[in-house]
């Protein structure tokens, strides 16, 4: 696990680069309880002004946490972690799915002893996670 | 129909209690490509202190999800959900989730604003253990959209 002596303000994370096909939908939702069809159903996903299946925001919010947790070593560390929900992310009917970049950095060291770290999500180049954020408690 | 801002400050009764299985955490870790061993191996979360594994930080949507219900078919507040979108989540964790918890929700409306016809319901769902040991705070703006939005 992480120490607070070894992180500094500008800290990059290693980067992330997560891949979402169809079946990653499924087993989210069944894990999730989020059945909305517009995560599995293309022919609701068109009719409700969709352009295709997208992927649940909270599976995108999930799958960007790893960047955090992975660099703290603990995912219990994560004290707090929130995100606003951009851009959909269409997920294609293919193999290939659509691949989701993330990055990180450390931006405060709160007196609390907690470390601020901003994530970015993207997919195509457009952000997907707007002002996201994760707090991190790491050992002394 | 704009929501009634008469639902500012409500809170509902407490959900009934969601027991965290070892194999739910485990099957939502592997949905989010967690790969801790905290998530799967009792041994290995005993040893870094907890009392049993403990569960990915999105984890807590599954019992703020379910505790969503009774805002979205509470008939006075008339929620039309076909029309929400999600538009943003955080949770603060009190302490991680952990194998054993058995949690309720408490649901709270925190401000319903109106934004270009769209509206904008805040809700907060304070988890706690059945013993009332504050565990997780989870915020979520629902986004109502309009009729000609």
């Amino acid at each position: 696990m992480i120490r607070a002596s070894e992180v500094s303000v500008g800290d990059e994370l290693p980067p992330l680069s997560v891949r979402i096909t169809r079946a990653d939908l499924v087993r989210y939702a069944g894990a999730s309880g989020d059945f909305n069809p517009i995560h599995w159903n293309e022919r609701f996903a068109r009719e409700v002004g969709l352009p295709g299946v997208i992927a649940h925001g909270m599976l995108t919010m999930g799958l960007a946490a790893r960047i955090v947790t992975e660099w703290a070593g603990d995912p219990g560390a994560v004290v707090q972690y929130g995100v606003r929900f951009g851009r959909p992310v269409p997920v294609p009917d293919d193999d290939k799915g659509a691949v989701i970049e993330v990055t990180a950095k450390v931006t405060k060291l709160l007196d609390d002893g907690t470390v601020k770290v901003n994530v970015t999500a993207s997919f195509e180049g457009k952000s997907v996670l707007g002002g996201a954020s994760a707090l991190v408690r790491p050992r002394p | 129909m704009p929501l009634d801002q008469s639902f500012v400050g409500r809170s509902y009764p407490p959900s009934p209690p969601y027991e965290v299985g070892r194999e739910k955490i485990r099957e939502f870790a592997e949905a989010v490509g967690e790969t801790s061993p905290l998530h799967r191996d009792p041994e290995a979360a005993r040893a870094a202190g907890y009392r049993d594994v403990i569960a990915p930080p999105t984890f807590a949507i599954i019992v703020s999800l379910k505790a969503n219900d009774v805002l979205v078919e509470d008939p006075e507040l008339g929620l039309d959900y076909s029309r929400v979108v999600h538009g943003d989540q955080s949770f603060v964790h009190h302490r991680p989730i952990v194998a054993g918890d058995r949690l309720t929700a408490v649901l709270h409306v925190d401000s319903i604003t109106s934004r270009m016809g769209n509206d904008m319901l805040s809700i907060r769902a304070e988890l706690s253990t059945e013993d009332g040991e504050p565990v997780t705070t989870g915020r979520c703006t629902l986004v109502v959209r309009g009729e000609d939005a």
